[in-house]
C-alpha cells in the first residue's frame, strides 16, 4: 500500500496554484488534509500523474465574520440574505481551513452552531487536524457531512481560476456521486455561510457505525417559525444518495403549516419514501437506510422545532 | 527518473535533511529514511492511528501525509517523549503503571494522541477520553487500561507531577499551517 | 521465601521498550542491501491460470526481479499437515489438501499469491506488481458454505471430487434412545460468520542468508519460531543449527501467527537463500485481509432434549464448517466446537456430527477462541430457548445443569483437539454464578423492570421512575457460562541460568505476543531464585538461545511454559543451595535465598552473591566433580498429561435505541477461573482484551463476501474493529479452582474472554427487545441486521432462520417489506 509515482508542485499562493492548474489540468490532483485522497493513492486507487499541495497556501486559511448588512452593502452578495437584522452575522471560511481551526472556533460555535455540531462527527480529532473544509466539500463523498451542512445552510462556494471567481450556491455545486461544479482548472478558495435568520432553529442527527465512522444516514434540518407556524423549512441528508439530497417533498409538506406531531411524521415519512434514493452496502439496506431516515427526520424536526421556538437557533 | 526533492526537518529537537522521492509516506521517512522505528505502521489507509506523530504539535497520522510536507516543519515522534534514558514521560510512566500496553503497537501512536489532548483537556472525563481514544485502535487491552494510564497522568499533571520536558513536548510553539483564527485574522463583527 | 511475586500485579518488564519505541518488531529489522518484496495476487476466488508474464515488471525502475511458481522447481509442493485429525476418533473422514507457495494452475482464493516482485524498495516492488499481467479465466465460486457440500457445486480441487474436507462424528450415551422420553424438544439452526484477527501489526518477514558462516537468520511475526525453524531447515535442507528463526516482539497475534509457512515465509527464505542478500516482506493491511488466515463459518443444526425441569437429557448437533481454500490446520477448530458446546452442564447423551468443507474463501485456522465460541453460542442460546418455554429464569436454568465439585474430573468421552479424551481437570461453577448474578444486579435489574413494564398496563405513556428504560432505550440483561480447554501439550520447556553478574537469564521456546511472558515467566522464576522478576532477563522466541517447544496457542504459555519456567527454576535453586552449602558450611536447610544472595538463616552476615556462586560453579581449573555439571544452569520441560478447563461466567446489561438498532453495552461484568493466577494484572487485561474482541465479534465485525468470493470490505473503512467508545468498563472477579494437573495450579486464560460474549450479546438483546417468540440466532449482528429480523418477525415471519444470511444487503435485494415498525413502541 504504497502510491504510485507522482511529480509534486506546492505553491505558496493563490494564484500560484491557478496557474499550475491551468498548465496541468485533469492531469493535477488537488491535495488539501490529504485525509481521503492519500488513502485513495495508498491503495492505488487515485495515481495523479502531478499533486498539487494546497498545505503551503496560507492565505486560504481564515475564518472571518461577516456583518450582514455592511455585506450585502458592500459586495452585493446574499450572504445576508434574509432579515438580516438584528446583527445576524455570517461567515467566510477560506477552503484551506482545517475541520480542528472550525471546531476550535468560537466564532463558528457562535454563528453557525449548525456547522458547528457536526463537526465533532467527522472522524477522529488526528483527522480533523489535517482536513479541509475545502477539501471535504470538493471532494464530494455523499456519505460526509459538510457536503449537507453547506447546502443546509444555503453556503455559497467560491472558485478561482485563471479566467477569474465565480460563486455557485452549494445546492448547485454538488452533481453525483464525487461529482461537483469544479472543472479541471478551478480550485475553491472560499465558503461563505450567510446567518440564519431569526426565528430559525436547527438540528444535525446522525447515525453512524461507530464514532467518527461514516454516516449510515445523516440529516441536517433548519425550520423557522412564526408562532407555531412553518415558514421555512431545510431538510438535507447525507449517505442516502449520490451527494447531499434536499429532502424537497418534505420542506414543501411543512412551509405554511403548524409544525406538529402529525406534520412532522408525515414529512418524515415523505423524505424517507420520496426524497431519498439510498442504495444498499454492507453497512445498510436501502430499507433500514429509509428507515432511519424516517427517524432522524423525526427527531431532527422535532429539536430543530424547539430550538425555534426556545429561541436558541439562530 | 523519479522527482526527488530535498527535505529539511526537525524531528524530536534534530535537524535532518535528506533526499526523497515525493511519494514517500511520512510514516516510512520516519522509519526506514531516519530509523525511527517507534512509530508504527498499521494500515496505512489513516483508520488505526498507530502511526500517529505531532507535526507543530498537532497529532496528525504520518502515513497519510509525504514527507516532503513537513518541509520546514517541527515533528515528534515516540521516541522524542522520554526526557533522558533513566526517565519516561509522565504518560508513559502512567501507561507502565496502568498495564495500559499489551502487544505495545498501537501504543506510540497512541501515546502521541493524548499527549496535545491532555495538553488541550487537562481534567478529562472518562467519555472525552475514549472520544479522544476513538481514532486509535488497539486490538489487545480492551482500552480499559488505555483509559486508566491517561486518567491516572491526567492526576498527576494536576498534581503538578508533569515533568518540564513533558510540558515542552506539548507546548511546542505551534505553527498552525491553517486556519486559526488567531493567525488568520478574524475579522470581528 | 519471604517475598513472593507469584500472584503479584507486578508492572510488566517489557513495558519501558515497548513506550520508548525503542522495542524491536519485525518490520523494524533493517540490513544493508536488503531488498523488498511484494506480491501479485489473484483478483478472483476461483480460476485457472493460463498464464503470468512478469516481462513488465522487469521493466521498473528499482525492481531486481520477478518470480512465478514455475521458478520453484522442487520447492513447488504443498505445505504440510500442522496437526493431522486425531488418530483416536474412529469415525472421521478426512481428504488433505494444503496451501501451495504460489498457486501455479488455479486460484482457490482472492489473494492467493501468484507471482513476487523484489526491488530496492517496496514502493517499486508494488510498481512491479502493476506491470505484471495475469491471465486467469474465472470459474464459478464455491462461497456459501450450505451449497459447497451440495451436489453439482463447483469443485474447489478438482482430484477430490467433493469439496468435503473431512467428517467427524462423535458420540456419548445415546441420544437417540432419550430423545423420546423428554419432555422438551427444541430444534434451531444457528449460524456463526467469518471475522479476521486483525492484530495490529500485519505479519512480516524478514530472512537473510550469511554464506560464510552458513547461518539463515528469519525473522518472523511467528507465534510458533521453533517449529517455523524445523520446517524452513528441512525445506531449505540445512541443518536445523544453521537456522534461526526469531519472533521478536510481535504486534498482536491470536492464532493466525500461528499458521506456519505461510506462502511468503516460503517464498522470502527461498529469495534470501538464492539471491544472498537479506529479504524483507511485510504485509500491509490490505493483504492482511487475504493473505492471513481467518475464522467463524459454521452452521449449526442443534436439536437440544430437556425434562420438565429444564434439564439437559440430551444434545444432537450436526454442524457445517467453512475451511476456506485449504486446510493446513484442518480440524482443530471445529474440534472444539464440538467440545466446547458442552459447556460447565452435565451432558449425559450428546450427538456430535460435522462436515467441513472447502470453499474458496480464505483459509481458516484457529483465532482466539478457536472454534469454542460457536459451541458456546448453540449451547447457550437453547438453553435460553429452553427456559422461555418451560417459564424458568435464564440463571436458574444454567444452574440445573451445572456439574457439581464431586463430578470432578469429569469425563466427556469424547475425543478434544490434542487427540485425548476431554476430561474436566476440576471446576466450581455455581459461586462464579452467583457471584456475576450480584455483581451485575440481576435481580434488582429484574425487578425494577418488572415494575415498569406491568406498572400502568399500557407500558409506554407512563414508567416508573427507576425504570431501566426511560431515556426511551430499551435494556436486557444476560448471563452465560462457559468452560474452556486450555493448557493442552504437548510440551515447553525452559532454560534458566545465573551468570557471573548475578543476573538471572531465562529462556523459553514459546513467543510473546503481547501477553507479557517477560513478566509472568520472570515471576515464577524470581520466587525460586530470590531476586526481583525485574532481575530476570526474559528470552522468548529466539531459536538459538532456546530451540524446544511448539508454541503460542490454545492458551497454554502459562500453563505448559510457566510450569517448565517452575521446574527449571526449582532445580537451578537445588543447584543453589548444594553450592552454597558448601561454601558457607551451612546446612542447606538453613540456607536462605533472598535479594540475589544466599545466607545463613538467623545469620545474615554469612551470605554469598548468587553471582559469585556462579562463578565457583564454572571453575576456569581445577576439576569439577564426576557427575554434576558446570554453571548454575538447568533445563527443564513441562508436557501436562491433558489439558485444563478454565471456566467463566458473564453477565452484560445492553440499552438498544428500538428505532435506529443502535446498541451500547452499559455494563459487563466477568467472573473468571483459571485457576492459580501468577499476575491479575495481566489475567485481567487478558479477560478484558478478550471480551473486546468478542463485542467487535458479536456486533461490529463481519468478513462479507459476495456470491464470487470477492471480499466486500478489505480495509479497515469497512471491516470494523471497535473503538474506545464501543467497549464498556468491564468488571472482573476471579474465583479459583487450582488445576490438579500441573504444579503451579495454573489455567489458560488468553482466549477465555473472547469466546461467550456472542451468545452473551444475543441474550441480552433478546431480553432488551421483550418481543414475543424473536430470537437471535446468528453471530455477528449489526443494527441493520437487527433491523431486519425486528422487521420480519413483525411482518409475521422469523427471520432468524438463517434464510435471510443469504440476503445480506450486499447482495442486493433485501428480504424486509417495505414498511416500518410503529415508532419506538416496542412492547
Amino acid at each position: 500500500m504504497k502510491p504510485a509515482p507522482f511529480e509534486y508542485k506546492a505553491p505558496a499562493t493563490t494564484d500560484e496554484a491557478v496557474d499550475l492548474l491551468a498548465e496541468h489540468g485533469w492531469d493535477a490532483k488537488l491535495l488539501a488534509g490529504g485525509q481521503s485522497l492519500v488513502p485513495a493513492m495508498n491503495f492505488r486507487l487515485a495515481q495523479p500523474a502531478v499533486l498539487l499541495d494546497l498545505n503551503r497556501i496560507d492565505e486560504l486559511a481564515y475564518i472571518r465574520t461577516v456583518d450582514s448588512a455592511e455585506e450585502t452593502g458592500s459586495t452585493g452578495s446574499n450572504v445576508a440574505e434574509g432579515d438580516g437584522g438584528g446583527g445576524a452575522v455570517g461567515l467566510r471560511i477560506g477552503a484551506m481551513t482545517r475541520q480542528a481551526a472550525l471546531e476550535r472556533s468560537a466564532a463558528i460555535a457562535a454563528h453557525s452552531p449548525l456547522l458547528a455540531a457536526a463537526l465533532p462527527y467527522i472522524g477522529h480529532p488526528q483527522i480533523r487536524n489535517r482536513g479541509t473544509i475545502g477539501g471535504s466539500i470538493a471532494h464530494a463523498d455523499p456519505a460526509a457531512e459538510l457536503p449537507a451542512i453547506v447546502v443546509a445552510l444555503d453556503a455559497e462556494l467560491t472558485i478561482r481560476n485563471s479566467e477569474g471567481e465565480r460563486r455557485v450556491a452549494a445546492a448547485e455545486f454538488f452533481q453525483g456521486l464525487f461529482s461537483t461544479a469544479l472543472g479541471p482548472n478551478d480550485l475553491l478558495i472560499e465558503v461563505d455561510i450567510p446567518a440564519l435568520p431569526a426565528g430559525t432553529g436547527w438540528s444535525f442527527q446522525e447515525v453512524a457505525r461507530r464514532h467518527g465512522d461514516y454516516a449510515l444516514v445523516g440529516v441536517a434540518a433548519t425550520v423557522r417559525l412564526a408562532g407555531d407556524v412553518c415558514e421555512a423549512a431545510r431538510m438535507v441528508f447525507l449517505s442516502v444518495g449520490g451527494g447531499p439530497v434536499i429532502a424537497s417533498n418534505a420542506e414543501a409538506s411543512l412551509v405554511g403549516q403548524p409544525l406538529d406531531e402529525r406534520r412532522i411524521g408525515e414529512a418524515a415519512r415523505l423524505a424517507a419514501s420520496e426524497d431519498i434514493d439510498p442504495v444498499n452496502d454492507i453497512h445498510a439496506s436501502v430499507a433500514y437506510r429509509r428507515h432511519l431516515a424516517e427517524v432522524l427526520a423525526r427527531r431532527a424536526l422535532h429539536e430543530a422545532g424547539a430550538r425555534a421556538r426556545s429561541g436558541a437557533g439562530a | 527518473m523519479h522527482q526527488r526533492l530535498t527535505v529539511n526537518l526537525v524531528v524530536n529537537g534534530e535537524t535532518y535533511e535528506r533526499d526523497v522521492e515525493p511519494r514517500i509516506l511520512l510514516s516510512d521517512f520516519l522509519r526506514h529514511d531516519l530509523g525511527l522505528t517507534g512509530t508504527h505502521v498499521g494500515c496505512e489507509h489513516g483508520v488505526c492511528g498507530a502511526c500517529t506523530v505531532l507535526v507543530e504539535g498537532e497529532a496528525v497520522r504520518s502515513c497519510l501525509m509525504f514527507a516532503v510536507q513537513v518541509d520546514g516543519r517541527q515533528v515528534t515522534t515516540v521516541e522524542g517523549l522520554a526526557p533522558n534514558a533513566e526517565e519516561l514521560h509522565p504518560l508513559q510512566e502512567a501507561f507502565w503503571e496502568s498495564h495500559g500496553l499489551q502487544c505495545g503497537f498501537c501504543t506510540p501512536g497512541i501515546l502521541l494522541s493524548m499527549v496535545p489532548f491532555l495538553e488541550s483537556n487537562p481534567d478529562p472525563s472518562e467519555k472525552e477520553i475514549r472520544e479522544a481514544l476513538s481514532g486509535n485502535l488497539c486490538r489487545c487491552t480492551g482500552y480499559q487500561n488505555i483509559v486508566d494510564a491517561v486518567q491516572r497522568a491526567a492526576a498527576g499533571q494536576a498534581a503538578g507531577g508533569a515533568t518540564p520536558e513533558a510540558a515542552d513536548v506539548a507546548d511546542e510553539p505551534s505553527r498552525r499551517d491553517g486556519g486559526d483564527e488567531a493567525t488568520a485574522g478574524e475579522v470581528p463583527a | 521465601m519471604t517475598t513472593r511475586y507469584f500472584g503479584e500485579p507486578i508492572r510488566r518488564n517489557e513495558d519501558p521498550r515497548l513506550l520508548r519505541g525503542e522495542a524491536l518488531f519485525v518490520d523494524d529489522v533493517q540490513l544493508p542491501g536488503m531488498l523488498h518484496v511484494a506480491f501479485v495476487r489473484s483478483d478472483f476466488a476461483h480460476g485457472r491460470v493460463n498464464s503470468i508474464d512478469v516481462s513488465g515488471a522487469l521493466d521498473v525502475a528499482g525492481v531486481v526481479a520477478a518470480y512465478t511458481a514455475g521458478d520453484l522447481g522442487d520447492l513447488w509442493r504443498p505445505g504440510p499437515l500442522l496437526v493431522p485429525p486425531p488418530p483416536t476418533i474412529e469415525r472421521l473422514t478426512f481428504n488433505e489438501r494444503t496451501q501451495v507457495p504460489l498457486a501455479k494452475d488455479k486460484v482457490r482464493h482472492v489473494g492467493e499469491p501468484l507471482a513476487v516482485v523484489l526491488a530496492e524498495s517496496r514502493y517499486a516492488a508494488e510498481d512491479g506488481v502493476g506491470r505484471i499481467f495475469a491471465d486467469i479465466e474465472p470459474i464459478d465460486a464455491v462461497v456459501d458454505l450450505e451449497s459447497a457440500l451440495a451436489p453439482g457445486a463447483p469443485l474447489v480441487h478438482d482430484d477430490l471430487g467433493t469439496n468435503l474436507m473431512a467428517h467427524v462424528i462423535q458420540e456419548k450415551g445415546d441420544y437417540a434412545a432419550v430423545r423420546d422420553s423428554a419432555d422438551l424438544l427444541i430444534a434451531r439452526r444457528l449460524h456463526y460468520d467469518r471475522g479476521t484477527a486483525a492484530a495490529m501489526e500485519n505479519r512480516g518477514v524478514v530472512a537473510d542468508w550469511e554464506p560464510r558462516g552458513r547461518l539463515l537468520r528469519v525473522w518472523d511475526t511467528t507465534q510458533a519460531p521453533i517449529p517455523l525453524r524445523n520446517g524452513l531447515a528441512a525445506m531449505f535442507d540445512l541443518g536445523q543449527s544453521e537456522v534461526q528463526v526469531i519472533a521478536p516482539f510481535i504486534g498482536g497475534g491470536f492464532g493466525p501467527k500461528i499458521m506456519m509457512f505461510y506462502p511468503e515465509e516460503v517464498i522470502v527464505t527461498w529469495l534470501a537463500l538464492k539471491l544472498a542478500r537479506p529479504v524483507k516482506w511485510i504485509e500491509d493491511r490490505r493483504e492482511n485481509f487475504f493473505a492471513t488466515t481467518q475464522e467463524r463459518g459454521q452452521i449449526h443444526d442443534a436439536e437440544f432434549a430437556f425434562d420438565k425441569d429444564g434439564r439437559i437429557v440430551g444434545v444432537h448437533d450436526v454442524f457445517m464448517h467453512d475451511a476456506g481454500a485449504y486446510a493446513p490446520y484442518p480440524l482443530t477448530v471445529p474440534i472444539n466446537s464440538s467440545c466446547t458446546l458442552l459447556g460447565p452442564y452435565r451432558v449425559l447423551n450428546y450427538y456430535t456430527e460435522f462436515k467441513a468443507a472447502f470453499t474458496n474463501k480464505p483459509i481458516v485456522t484457529p483465532y482466539r477462541g478457536a472454534g469454542r465460541q460457536h459451541g458456546v453460542f448453540v449451547m447457550e442460546r437453547m438453553l435460553d430457548l429452553a427456559a422461555r418455554e418451560l417459564q424458568l429464569d435464564p440463571v436458574e436454568i444454567r444452574r440445573r445443569n451445572f456439574l457439581v465439585p464431586e463430578e470432578f474430573p469429569h469425563h466427556h468421552e469424547i475425543i478434544f483437539q490434542d487427540f485425548k479424551p476431554l476430561i474436566y481437570d476440576s471446576g466450581d461453577y455455581e459461586p462464579a454464578l452467583d457471584k456475576a448474578v450480584e455483581m451485575i444486579g440481576y435481580r434488582e435489574f429484574r425487578a425494577a423492570r418488572a415494575a415498569a413494564r406491568d406498572g400502568d398496563g399500557d407500558g409506554d405513556e407512563k414508567r416508573a421512575a427507576d425504570d431501566p428504560s426511560a431515556d426511551g432505550r430499551l435494556r436486557g440483561i444476560g448471563v452465560v457460562a462457559y468452560v474452556e480447554g486450555t493448557g493442552i501439550g504437548p510440551y515447553e520447556g525452559a532454560r534458566v541460568s545465573i551468570e557471573p553478574s548475578g543476573r538471572v537469564n531465562l529462556a523459553t521456546g514459546i513467543g510473546t505476543q503481547g501477553q507479557g511472558h517477560q513478566t509472568s515467566f520472570a515471576q515464577i522464576v524470581a520466587d525460586q531464585l530470590g531476586v526481583h522478576p525485574s532481575d530476570v532477563r526474559v528470552v522468548t522466541g529466539d531459536t538459538r538461545e532456546f530451540g524446544w517447544g511448539t508454541g503460542t496457542f490454545a492458551s497454554r504459555g502459562a500453563v505448559v511454559a510457566g510450569n517448565a519456567c517452575q521446574t527449571a527454576a526449582e532445580a537451578v535453586r537445588a543447584k543453589v543451595l548444594e553450592l552454597a552449602a558448601e561454601e558457607l558450611e551451612v546446612a542447606q536447610d538453613d540456607l536462605v535465598l533472598e535479594g540475589g544472595k544466599v545466607f545463613a538463616k538467623g545469620a545474615p552476615q554469612i551470605s554469598i552473591e548468587l553471582g559469585e556462586l556462579a562463578v565457583k560453579a564454572n571453575p576456569l581449573r581445577g576439576a569439577v566433580r564426576h557427575g554434576t555439571e558446570p554453571g548454575l544452569e538447568a533445563t527443564s520441560y513441562f508436557g501436562p498429561e491433558s489439558g485444563t478447563t478454565a471456566s467463566g461466567v458473564h453477565a452484560m446489561i445492553v440499552a438498544v435505541d428500538p428505532e435506529t438498532f443502535m446498541v451500547e453495552i452499559e455494563r459487563y461484568v466477568v467472573v473468571h477461573d483459571c485457576g492459580r493466577v501468577i499476575n491479575p494484572l495481566i489475567l485481567e487485561g487478558q479477560i478484558v482484551g478478550g471480551v473486546a474482541q468478542g463485542i467487535g465479534n458479536a456486533f461490529y465485525e463481519q468478513l462479507v463476501f459476495d456470491d464470487q468470493g470477492q471480499l466486500l470490505c478489505p480495509s479497515f473503512m469497512d471491516y470494523l474493529l471497535p473503538t474506545a467508545t464501543d467497549v464498556p468498563r468491564i468488571e472482573t472477579a476471579h474465583h479459583e479452582t487450582p488445576s490438579p494437573l500441573n504444579p503451579l495450579g495454573i489455567k489458560g486464560a488468553g482466549e477465555a474472554g473472547a469466546i461467550p460474549v456472542a451468545a452473551l450479546f444475543a441474550q441480552a438483546l433478546e431480553d432488551a427487545l421483550g418481543l414475543e417468540g424473536f430470537e437471535l440466532l446468528e453471530i455477528p449482528l449489526s443494527p441493520n441486521r437487527l433491523f431486519e429480523l425486528v422487521t420480519a418477525h413483525r411482518g409475521g415471519g422469523q427471520a432468524g432462520d438463517g434464510s435471510a444470511r443469504e440476503n445480506h444487503p450486499a447482495n442486493g435485494d433485501t428480504p424486509v417489506p417495505e414498511k416500518y415498525p410503529p415508532n419506538g413502541d416496542t412492547p
